[in-house]
């Protein structure tokens, strides 16, 4: 019994076969078929997981249909059917890794599309260079991926979290040039850490004279109960309080905070307070900052375009409610790699291999459902996209929320170029950030 | 002072919440010898229910306030339907057997418990914060304070105190008190160990229900966050005593004015504070600060 006191502590997918210059769009090949990685369960699972889960499978359907907006409106990926098999990210890296080797081993995947977590894609990274299996990053935001080994078989559709911070950084110049202190509260991890490090480096180099603060707060990742920190938050002089909480963290950070004046005692930026922005509606207060990882979500709701406009309007139609930044993001990563397939099969003139979509899909520049994307970093395996910020506003007409004095920056202005590192970049000054 | 004051209302603030769980963990083992893993999924399941069933009395027009009356609904019906049948089930073949076996088998029924959640619930995340609107704020510290927060504090300060006099001052209290000294003696003197047994059990899932369910209102009840508060439960019951109720008690007041002071005033500690505690105490006197006497057995 007295050990017990210390018990506390406690597809199958195969070869392409290659079609003897058959024009497109005829298919060699019956099914590509993919693995596609998302939080089914656990916190992220509502503001990450299952809209990309449904933003994924909404695309793949109307890729499978022929009904996708022109110029996409071809069938399948070169012809192909899109077969996908959902895999829950849950569980931690290791477990990753032992899904990763079973989709390409066992199930014989054509490729493995997703992960939302920063620490998934580092895990599987390595492994998606060691199996040679196209790997397409959906939404994960660190920018060690193609920052600390070049990669072949692996790439990430929309910009890493570097563009999240600095546009941070510049917003809040722009839109609070008063600002005279900063602090901040993002989870004990990479992506809150990594996150706190831009928006500060960020912010010495455009708001020199703002102070920052000793006390940033970093609370264990899925900690729920944040009363202390609010407290400390309260406490510190600085006016300005930077935030990349994410899911359940960030829901709980708002739920938290709001009861206790915290907002309208504070000027905040929450760097992917988009993502929630729909599930919280009017519980999300009135003037804070909000940017959705990009030019997704609630920042493009009223960006006019045949394919924006298509993608709200199926979204609504078939989940019925409006698509979050996840479901853009999966959507965009399912869409690249159709024209990378299309755009190889062209080019070869038959149905075309694995390098061939990787050939077609590196450096590739392509109308995403809300904004460019062009494969411009990585040596052309990391995108870059324009970034948005906007101000939280509930619209008491229309019984929603909305958005005041949105901002859109380009990606030249926000993502390092090609030939440094993010933190090299934001030191130097961000030397031909082009804003 | 108001330094000081933040520490304490925040240390008390987290600690009352511990507290009302981790009195449910420290009975169970103190009386039943069983390490409940599963203690976790009472918390999860307790919160679920009571932010569903908020959710249904916000859209059926009752009051923020009114909407209150969900928490101990919730607790009950969890701790009464689940802790039995779980008893009946599984923990009562458990009864005496290797601890690891015990914890083994709990921690698979934690497991279990979480996927049924997922089955029942969905993995949509569910708001209930209702309550938290209805209960006016305080100025404490120089900072506006939730009115909520206080109100869980006066709750397990209510539950400490009755806990106390159920123990001390009722015959049932002293059944328990002498399962707890020596089960094997309670039996020889007619006690009917299996009854007691089974409504500690079940006490200690409301408890554990309870909160979940008062907890609710303040997070994004989602699924998996019965893990962290299992996890600092065992901290508290292992610095205060396995199977103490003081202990419970000082556990959670240490862990949770520890924790308010690192996060006010050192930061870069927070995550280390509450297990750097938890292993001085292991170090130095590994019973726990307050366990039980035990009896000698020649």
């Amino acid at each position: 019994m007295k050990s017990l006191r210390y018990a506390g502590v406690l597809g199958a997918g195969l070869a392409g076969v290659i079609a003897l210059a058959a024009p497109m769009p005829v298919a060699a090949k019956d099914t590509v078929s993919l693995g596609i990685v998302a939080f089914l369960s656990g916190p992220a699972a509502g503001p990450y997981g299952v809209p990309g889960r449904n933003g994924a499978e909404m695309v793949i359907d109307a890729i499978n249909k022929g009904t996708l907006p022109a110029p996409y409106g071809t069938k399948g990926f070169a012809g192909a059917t899109v077969a996908a098999e959902y895999i829950d990210e849950s569980g931690g890296n290791t477990k990753q890794v032992s899904e990763y080797r079973n989709l390409v081993q066992k199930r014989g995947v054509d490729a493995i599309i997703g992960y939302v977590s920063s620490g998934s894609c580092a895990a599987v990274a390595p492994v998606a260079e060691e199996l040679q299996t196209l790997t397409v990053m959906s939404v994960c935001g660190t920018p060690r991926i193609f920052e600390e080994a070049p990669r072949e078989y692996v790439f990430r559709t929309m910009s890493h979290a570097t563009a999240d911070n600095i546009a941070a950084a510049h917003y809040v110049k722009e839109m609070m040039p008063d600002v005279k202190s900063y602090t901040g509260i993002n989870q004990n991890y990479a992506w809150g850490q990594d996150s706190w490090r831009d928006f500060s480096l960020a912010m010495t180099g455009l708001m020199p004279d703002a102070k920052v603060s000793d006390k940033p707060q970093f609370p264990k990742i899925f900690a729920g109960q944040y009363g202390s920190e609010i407290s400390a938050l309260s406490l510190d002089d600085a006016e300005l309080v930077h935030s990349s909480f994410w899911g359940g963290d960030f829901e709980a950070f708002i739920l938290q905070a709001t009861p206790r004046g915290f907002f309208s005692q504070k000027k905040v930026v929450l760097t992917v307070g988009g993502v929630s922005a729909y599930r919280l509606g009017k519980r999300l207060p009135d003037g804070v900052a909000i940017g959705s990882r990009g030019p997704y979500g609630i920042l493009v709701r009223d960006r006019d375009t045949p394919l924006n406009t298509w993608f709200i309007k199926t979204y609504r139609d078939t989940y019925g409610e409006y698509p979050s930044g996840a479901a853009y993001q999966y959507a965009q990563a399912i869409l690249a790699t159709k024209i990378a397939y299309d755009k190889a099969a062209e080019a070869a003139g038959s149905f075309p291999n694995e390098k061939q979509v990787r050939e077609a899909l590196t450096g590739l520049e392509f109308e995403s459902f809300a904004a460019p994307v062009k494969m411009a970093l990585g040596n052309g395996h990391q995108a870059v996209t324009e970034h948005m910020y906007g101000i939280v506003q509930w619209d008491e007409a229309a019984g929603e929320l909305g958005l005041r004095d949105v901002k859109v920056y380009p990606a030249e202005c926000v993502m390092p170029p090609a030939d440094t590192t993010s933190v090299e970049w934001i030191e130097a000054g961000m030397p031909g950030a082009k804003c | 002072m108001d330094l000081a004051l933040t520490i304490l209302v925040e240390g008390l603030g987290y600690a009352s919440y511990l507290f009302i769980v981790s009195l449910g963990l420290t009975i169970i083992f103190g009386v039943l010898k069983i390490l409940n893993v599963a203690h976790g999924a009472f918390y999860a399941w307790g919160a679920y229910a009571c932010a569903f069933l908020i959710g249904e009395f916000s859209t059926m027009g009752v009051s923020d306030l009114g909407t209150m009356v969900a928490i101990p609904i919730a607790a009950l019906a969890v701790g009464l339907v689940l802790g039995s049948a779980i008893e009946r089930t599984i923990i009562r073949n458990l009864y005496g057997r290797d601890e690891v076996i015990i914890v083994l088998a709990t921690f698979g029924l934690f497991l279990v418990l979480e996927d049924v959640i997922l089955l029942v619930f969905g993995v949509d995340p569910y708001f209930a914060f209702q309550p938290t609107l209805a209960i006016p704020g305080v100025q404490i510290g120089g900072i506006y304070q939730d009115g909520y927060k206080l109100t869980m504090i006066a709750l397990s300060l209510a539950i400490g105190l009755v806990s106390w006099f159920v123990l001390n001052r009722t015959h049932w209290g002293k059944l328990v008190s002498a399962i707890i000294f020596d089960s094997d003696l309670a039996v020889a003197m007619g006690v009917n160990v299996r009854r007691v047994f089974y409504v500690v059990f079940v006490v200690g899932a409301v408890l554990g229900a309870l909160g979940g369910a008062y907890i609710a209102p303040t997070i994004s009840v989602s699924p998996g966050f019965g893990v962290e508060v299992i996890v600092l439960s065992f901290a508290v019951v292992v610095i205060g005593g396995m199977g103490s109720i003081g202990g419970a008690a000082i556990g959670a007041l240490l862990v949770g004015l520890l924790r308010a002071y690192a996060v006010l005033q050192w930061p870069e500690i927070e995550l280390f504070v509450v297990y750097a505690v938890m292993a001085a105490v292991l170090i130095f006197r590994p019973e726990g600060l307050f366990a039980p006497a035990k009896a000698r057995k020649i």
